[in-house]
């Protein structure tokens, strides 16, 4: 319990440092972003100019220090300002309409390649030498495709020639989003594309991760040990080289995290998944600096959460763990 | 002086080839996946540097002749044209320059960052460890590519430098990790406590003793990097972020996806830049993983095991890498470890606080 809380002060910090990332950004960026802003919509309101000022933090009213306090303060609000693109939206009513399809595509493809490719590790690391360590330059291929450039391959041939996958988008057009089985069952039929797209590029590098400590940890003695004692091989595989070999792979996953949902954020936009990396490029295409930088604290936001899930798992599979932070 | 020229004029034939297999007897031992990684990227290397003066045409020219549209490839076009007449070809073989060029500056100074950075971290240990070691977990937790579109969305000119600084900025905190682990590793070592004792400056040891013991470990970093920053780079151009007047491969992606090739069949225009791409990608990753293999030669799959009970068996780990710090850290500096995950898997004794 005691780790489990230092880690949310880390969290607690590396959110502090994005937050003030986030808030020096446009003040120390050369040119007038509000006055680009203010060209590009003739559709705001002159009263908008002020409130662009303020947080973009270009007119500088009060000291930046005041900035500051005010800033945080808006944040932890959740008031993320008012969106330029689509004014008056509100920054946070898009973001509400858009993480939900982000997390249920990006977390559920991840976690299954992350399953798949720890599986796979073990088998490579164990019969280290076998079938599966031969291909692995193949899969290393794999894994140096752009994801974008493999999703769009991939919907040329599935979606475009074969038709067996839908071109891209969330669901159906003429559906209402809602919980009935019809919108249920397109928004999954949706998904299957992109998330088998983020599964193929990612389960060879946790394959490879997976197969490199699974070999540091067969040559341990106590798996020797557990080899001369006649234990079954299944009992020798998973209950001791595999349990022991998974915690660094756990850690691995946690510290990969960002750059996965870095990936997975531009097949969204291949995809025209209505997520939030679609309305992130959105944002920068259409210079809405206000929606980008919500997106941003969301999306680094989210990532801290999901690593404070790894170490919760983490404590919950590693005896020592559970004994040295109780 | 005679004697001298006489000497190094002749040289016995056997001499000679032993010679000979010294200097090329590196790159015999270098593991198959590392020959072939440096192979691969010797010759985009290569295209790099010789590249744009071998390009038929001139990659932006734009032929007003509307026959020259989306044409197949041909004799005249190897590779065919683009939507503007424009030959993909010469377009690639200018586009990787810019793509290598950007990633290999951003390789340098993300590794000079991370070297600096783990090696004080490890070597000065304490608070200087603690401090340097939450910065690079904090950097390492913030996804990077929603943090570099926001950056490069405020910049108005999205240049070359500016992309370079700031992705190296994004860059260096995996290879500082690492760095910083085999410096402690190393620093325990007795050849550095014998150089200690002798009296030679903090400096000194850093370059002659711990740099050299951690130059596979700075080349992987420094391969990574730059496997980080292409796919970067060609990510971020693919979105628009970069100087779309430039020819690089990932500015070709865009172009291709804007003009809608893919729809148009115009497969030759999308599939070589990814194609080239994912090349250039799989050359360092194979390369990474000989540098690995060379430093930890049980990862070699097949070579040096046998068969034993049904399973392969490897050599035993040559040296056990302990990256335990012999003194007693200070209250502050073992405060801070504790916020850190590796407090969780090391010894009890180098964790903050009573123990129990």
């Amino acid at each position: 319990m005691r780790f489990i809380v230092r880690r949310l002060a880390f969290y607690a910090v590396a959110a502090w440092v994005a937050l003030t990332i986030n808030f020096f950004i446009p003040r120390l960026m050369p040119g007038n972003a509000v006055e680009d802003i203010m060209s590009k919509f003739p559709s705001l309101q002159p009263s908008a100019y002020k409130a662009l000022e303020a947080m973009l933090g270009v007119g500088h009213p009060g000291s930046l220090w005041h900035q500051y306090v005010n800033y945080l303060y808006d944040v932890i609000h959740f008031n993320f300002g008012t969106d330029v693109t689509e004014y008056p939206a509100k920054v946070s009513a898009l973001l509400a309409q858009t993480v939900p399809w982000t997390i249920t595509l990006v977390g559920t493809a991840t976690i299954i390649a992350f399953v798949i490719g720890t599986g796979l590790g073990i088998l490579a690391g164990w019969r280290s030498g076998g079938w599966l360590d031969r291909v692995l330059p193949g899969l290393t291929f794999l894994q140096a495709v752009p994801y974008f450039f493999l999703a769009l391959i991939l919907i040329e041939l599935l979606a475009l020639r074969a038709k067996i996958f839908p071109l891209g988008q969330g669901y159906a057009g003429g559906d209402i989003p809602g919980w009935n089985w019809q919108f249920i069952s397109s928004a999954v039929y949706h998904s299957l594309l992109p998330a088998f797209t983020l599964i193929i590029t990612n389960v060879a590098g946790w394959m490879l991760t997976m197969r490199n400590v699974m070999i540091t940890t067969t040559g341990e003695d106590y798996v020797l040990a557990a080899q001369a004692k006649g234990l079954p091989h299944k009992r020798v595989v998973l209950g001791y080289a595999a349990r022991n070999a998974i915690l660094p792979q756990l850690s691995g996953f946690a510290n990969a995290l960002g750059f996965v949902v870095s990936g997975a954020i531009v097949m969204e936009i291949v995809f025209s998944y209505p997520g939030v990396g679609l309305l992130l490029v959105n944002a920068v295409t259409s210079n809405d600096y206000p929606l980008m930088q919500a997106i941003f604290l969301v999306i680094t936001f989210a990532v801290l959460f999901a690593n404070l899930i790894v170490d919760v798992v983490y404590v919950l599979i590693d005896p020592r763990a559970r004994a040295r932070s109780a | 002086m005679a004697a001298l020229m006489v000497d190094t004029g002749v040289t016995p034939p056997a001499e000679r080839e032993r010679e000979k297999r010294e200097r090329f007897g590196w790159w015999r031992r270098l593991p198959p996946k590392a020959k072939v990684g440096a192979l691969l990227l010797g010759f985009f290397v290569l295209i790099a540097i010789i590249g744009p003066t071998l390009a038929p045409y001139d990659p932006s020219y734009q032929n007003p002749n509307p026959s020259l549209s989306l044409n197949a490839p041909s004799a005249a076009h190897l590779l065919g044209t683009t939507q503007n007449g424009q030959d993909v070809l010469s377009q690639l073989l200018t586009g990787v320059r810019m793509t290598l060029e950007l990633a290999l500056f951003v390789g340098v100074v993300a590794t000079v960052i991370a070297v600096i950075v783990g090696i004080s971290a490890g070597f000065l240990g304490g608070m200087w460890d603690e401090v340097l070691s939450l910065l690079s977990n904090v950097f390492l937790v913030l996804p990077a590519l929603p943090l570099l579109v926001v950056l490069l969305g405020y910049l108005p000119q999205k240049g070359e430098t500016a992309t370079i600084l700031v992705l190296a900025f994004l860059g260096w905190p995996w290879g500082a990790r690492v760095i910083r682990a085999q410096t402690l590793a190393l620093r325990n070592r007795d050849f550095v406590a014998a150089s200690r004792e002798t009296g030679e400056r903090g400096w000194h040891i850093i370059m002659f003793e711990i740099m050299p013991n951690e130059i596979s470990l700075i080349a992987a970093s420094f391969v990574g990097v730059v496997l980080y920053a292409i796919g970067a780079s060609v990510a971020l151009a693919f979105i628009g972020l970069a100087d779309l007047n430039t020819w690089s491969l990932g500015t070709m992606l865009y172009w291709a996806q804007s003009d809608q090739a893919l729809t148009l069949g115009a497969w030759w225009w999308f599939v070589p830049p990814g194609l080239l791409v994912a090349l250039i990608g799989t050359g360092l990753v194979l390369l990474n993983f000989g540098i690995d293999e060379l430093g930890n030669p049980r990862l070699r799959s097949g070579s040096g095991t046998i068969k034993v009970g049904g399973r392969w068996w490897g050599q035993t780990d040559p040296t056990p890498v302990l990256g335990h710090s012999q003194r007693r850290p200070s209250r502050v500096a073992a405060f801070l470890h504790s916020f850190s995950r590796e407090a969780l898997t090391e010894r009890p004794t180098e964790v903050a606080g009573p123990l129990p």
